[in-house]
């Protein structure tokens, strides 16, 4: 008896749900990102939702929030029918979203920002959101500054502004989609704070990651989708990394990658003393020396902010150097163009990859012969062989697997991790000498991400060198032969991951120890 | 040059420096939503014709003020649905809305070719008072101007204060920086834009009315010449604030009396024309940096359709 009525508890009723999608179907061109959908989240959890990129995880979300309309389904929401049309629908449902891409105006303040969606007053909307974000501070430790522009934040403050926004309504569901792919490890953690608070509360949170440890770390539920259908849905504490892995992408992942041992050869790139400006127009980049051989990767370590992305500009052409030298192969590359550059055999895998990465309205053929569309075979006089090209596309679409409709798709309806393969098949296929990856596996599942590391390390045995530069820790010290540190703009030690403690790199990405000359690995 | 000239080129140039700011400030709300509406030549020039005929038969110059207003509104609102709803190409659709407004106001005056507005009809000049008038140099520049003049820098400085100190002005600037956002809390994108677009097309009519119920109290074929571009160039000299508008409106307008002015002493006139677009250039060109741009460049989605969802 007793039993019984534990079992009833732990199995709310339908009207004690807060959110339930029945059967919902989504369809785009080319696509069905969504097949027969079943979700649904409780008052007091939070429900981890897994999947492979590509899967649906968003698409599924923007349902439930009012940006797209299901070709199928129904949505019940405290147990009641409803029809969600726009995010104002959603909103008066007390349903908040964090969106994978941030919902921000650059140009406008971070109260203006708030004020934007609800402001009572009329005419003094500012006064108003700058006492209640006080309030919030107190609450949840929320902190930002109302008057700060949002450009000046970096990505960790823009997301504490864009959960700012979905609670400040009094949103009691809240949608977090891949809120931890921009932070720092403190900021993780701080988010998760706030987010058992809420949890305490009996808000319910729908967390969208491809980080597994954080599942075990706030989710009570996972739900995982491959290919827009639901596979299942588990209990946090009743199921392992390895499964959720293997249900996300239908087979066994590899956490711990093969390094084979290579043997190292001449240096590829030297960096002497180099020093660059960053966008305001301050010194980034001071006095950085070092060599990646063939054979090597050099992992670049470090809190975001402290030079690595200036750094890669300087390598690649991108950005000038104020002093210092660059060599490809002996050759002084400093200040020379990207496309010199890129001739001399460098391949980039950039940050900002729809930013920087592709041009997303071109279709992926075109993004694909995007450093060789001057150049035979491809030029026929003034015009394009449109045929070669498309054949072109087509292998490489078919060896990097490449999930796209066609060679004709524009590159920016791909989902984030095939367009990551797109860049890695275009920079790759060449066999260059030099590989500047910056944040390769940034957003990626663990499948795609397993992807480009293997690719990575393929390149290493050919005899490519790698320079990586990564926010993960965990992945530069996986890959990486030896690892440089950098702060504020300098680096500050240069270890070998199996000698050096996990302790010692924090304290010098920290800037709290720095190791002489003699004492770095060469 | 004695002083009386350059007193009666402030005077003149604050008279035309009016439809000016009136056409340029709804201009900036059409674009400060998102919307480019290259179409305000046309619809100021509809404006002229049906406040003229207005007057003319009514005798009433509120009245073609009023009616003016109505025929901007309606004529921004064939602008509307072409780039809100049927998300059509903005400057395609502006041109074809000012040379639609130039050949059918062209037809439509031309029974009232040479018709000059009896004196009841029309704005005159009318002295504040006679104090004030008498002030040396400005005292006719400021104070003895038609009521629309006055009202142009009430609409401006209170347009001002909405986008800048209320929420609806959050709201606006913000559908015309990231529509996505706007949408994403709950804001109709397309009714802001509609109604900035709506308020552009009746202030550009009101300038229009301006033109030929106090300005030139006459219809004379494109009587605008080409204010309606002016007002657009303002709209980026004034770096899309109301407020600078006022003193960009003054300056061209002071550019354009000079110009007449000096053409007596023998400069060229079309050189002076080009004025107020050196003035634009320059200034975009100083706002061209990272930083400048990052704090006052143009709306970054205008001209951009929105539709909620798309990749
Ligand atoms: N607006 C759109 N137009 C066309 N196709 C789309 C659109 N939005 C999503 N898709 C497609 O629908 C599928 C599901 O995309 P969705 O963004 O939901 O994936 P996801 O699981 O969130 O992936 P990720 O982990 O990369 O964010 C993908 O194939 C994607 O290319
Ligand atoms: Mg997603």
């Amino acid at each position: 008896m007793a039993s019984e009525a534990t079992a009833v508890a732990s199995e709310p009723r339908e009207t004690d749900l807060l959110v339930k999608m029945v059967s919902i179907v989504k369809r785009f061109p080319g696509v069905l990102a969504n097949d027969h959908v079943n979700f649904e989240l409780r008052p007091g959890e939070v429900h981890a939702l897994l999947g492979e990129n590509g899967a649906g995880k968003t698409t599924l979300m923007n349902i439930l929030y009012g940006i797209y309309y299901p070709d199928g389904g129904e949505i019940y929401v405290r147990g009641r029918r409803v029809e969600i049309r726009s995010p104002r629908d959603a909103m008066s449902l007390g349903i908040g979203m964090v969106h994978q891409h941030f919902m921000l105006v650059d140009r406008h303040t971070v109260a203006e920002n708030i004020a934007l969606g609800y402001a009572e007053s009329l005419l003094n909307p500012l006064k108003e959101i700058k006492e209640r974000l006080r309030e919030f501070a107190e609450k949840y430790g929320l902190k930002v500054d109302p008057d700060a522009y949002i450009w000046q934040l970096s990505a960790g403050e823009q997301q504490r502004v864009e959960i700012i926004k979905a609670l400040y309504h009094g949103a009691d569901i809240l949608i977090l989609d891949e809120p931890t792919s921009v932070l720092t490890p403190q900021e993780t953690r701080e988010l998760f704070k706030i987010i058992k608070r809420m949890r305490d509360e009996g808000k319910g949170i729908i967390f969208i990651t491809h980080k597994l440890d954080e599942v075990f770390e706030v989710a009570d539920r996972v739900t995982v989708m491959r290919r827009g259908k639901v596979v299942g849905t588990l209990k946090a504490s009743e199921t392992t990394k390895e499964e959720l892995a293997r249900m996300m992408v239908g087979r066994e992942v590899l956490f711990r990658l093969e390094k084979e041992r290579v043997s190292r050869g001449k240096p590829v790139l030297e960096v002497e003393n180099l020093h660059a400006l960053n966008d305001r127009g301050l010194p980034a980049v001071r006095g950085v020396s070092f060599r990646v051989h063939e054979g090597e990767i050099f992992g670049i370590a470090g809190v975001a902010g402290n030079g690595q992305r200036e750094l890669a500009e300087v390598v690649v052409g991108l950005r000038k150097a104020t002093a210092g030298r660059v060599l490809i192969d002996g050759v002084d590359v400093t200040n020379k163009s990207p496309r010199f550059i890129a001739s001399r055999g460098v391949a980039h895998i950039p940050e900002e990859r729809l930013r920087h990465g592709i041009v997303p309205n071109l279709s992926v053929a075109e993004n694909l012969i995007l450093k060789d569309y001057y150049k035979e075979p491809y030029r026929r006089g003034l015009l394009l062989d449109h045929s070669k090209v498309i054949e072109d596309a087509e292998r490489l679409i078919n060896k990097f697997d490449i999930v796209t409709p066609s060679p004709l798709t524009p590159a920016k309806l791909l989902s984030g991790g095939n367009i990551q393969r797109l860049i890695c098949a275009r920079e790759l296929h060449k066999e260059p000498r030099l590989i500047v990856a910056a944040h390769p596996t940034y957003g990626l599942d663990v499948g795609a991400t397993e992807y480009i590391r293997r690719i990575l390390l393929e390149q290493r045995k050919r005899g490519a060198a790698v320079l990586l530069i990564s926010e993960d820790l965990e992945e530069v010290l996986q890959l990486s032969d030896r690892v440089g540190v950098m702060f504020n703009g300098e680096i500050v030690g240069i270890v070998r991951p199996e000698e050096a403690s996990i302790e010692e790199i924090g304290l010098m990405m920290a800037g709290a120890r720095r190791l002489a000359r003699e004492e770095m690995a060469s | 040059m004695d002083l009386s000239v350059v007193e009666n080129i402030l005077w003149v140039g604050f008279r035309s420096a009016t439809p000016l700011l009136l056409a340029s400030l709804g201009e900036i709300y059409a674009e400060r939503s998102g919307i480019l509406n290259l179409g305000v030549e046309g619809m100021m020039i509809m404006g002229a014709v049906s406040a003229f005929i207005t007057a003319l038969t009514t005798g009433n110059p509120w009245l073609g003020v009023a009616v003016a207003t109505a025929v901007g509104l309606l004529m921004s609102l064939i602008h509307g649905v072409i780039s809100i709803h049927l998300r059509g190409n903005q400057v395609v659709s502006g041109l074809a809305l000012t040379m639609f407004g130039l050949g059918l106001s062209s037809v439509i005056g031309r029974k009232y070719v040479g018709y000059q507005l009896p004196v009841k009809a029309r704005f005159l000049p009318k002295p504040l008072s006679e104090g004030l008038v008498k002030l040396p140099l400005v005292g006719k520049a400021l104070f003895d101007q038609e009521p629309l003049f006055y009202l142009s820098i009430v609409i401006a400085v209170v347009l001002w204060f909405v986008l800048y100190r209320t929420k609806v002005g959050i709201v606006i600037r913000s559908t015309g920086e990231n529509p996505a956002a706007a949408d994403a809390l709950g804001i109709n994108v397309y009714l802001v834009r509609y109604a900035c677009t709506a308020l552009g097309g009746a202030l550009a009519g009101m300038a229009g009315a301006y033109l030929s119920v106090a300005y030139s109290p006459a219809w004379i074929e494109n009587m605008t010449a080409g204010r309606g571009w002016i007002a657009l160039a303002l709209t980026i000299f004034a770096l899309w604030n109301p407020l600078r508008a006022i003193f960009g409106a003054y300056l061209f307008g002071v550019v354009e009396a000079g110009g007449y002015t000096l053409q007596a002493y023998g400069y060229s006139q079309w050189l002076l024309n080009g004025v107020p677009y050196l003035l634009t250039v320059i200034v975009l060109t100083a706002g061209a940096t990272e930083t400048m741009r990052r704090r006052m460049g143009a709306p970054a989605a205008l001209g951009v359709p929105y539709v909620r969802g798309e990749k």
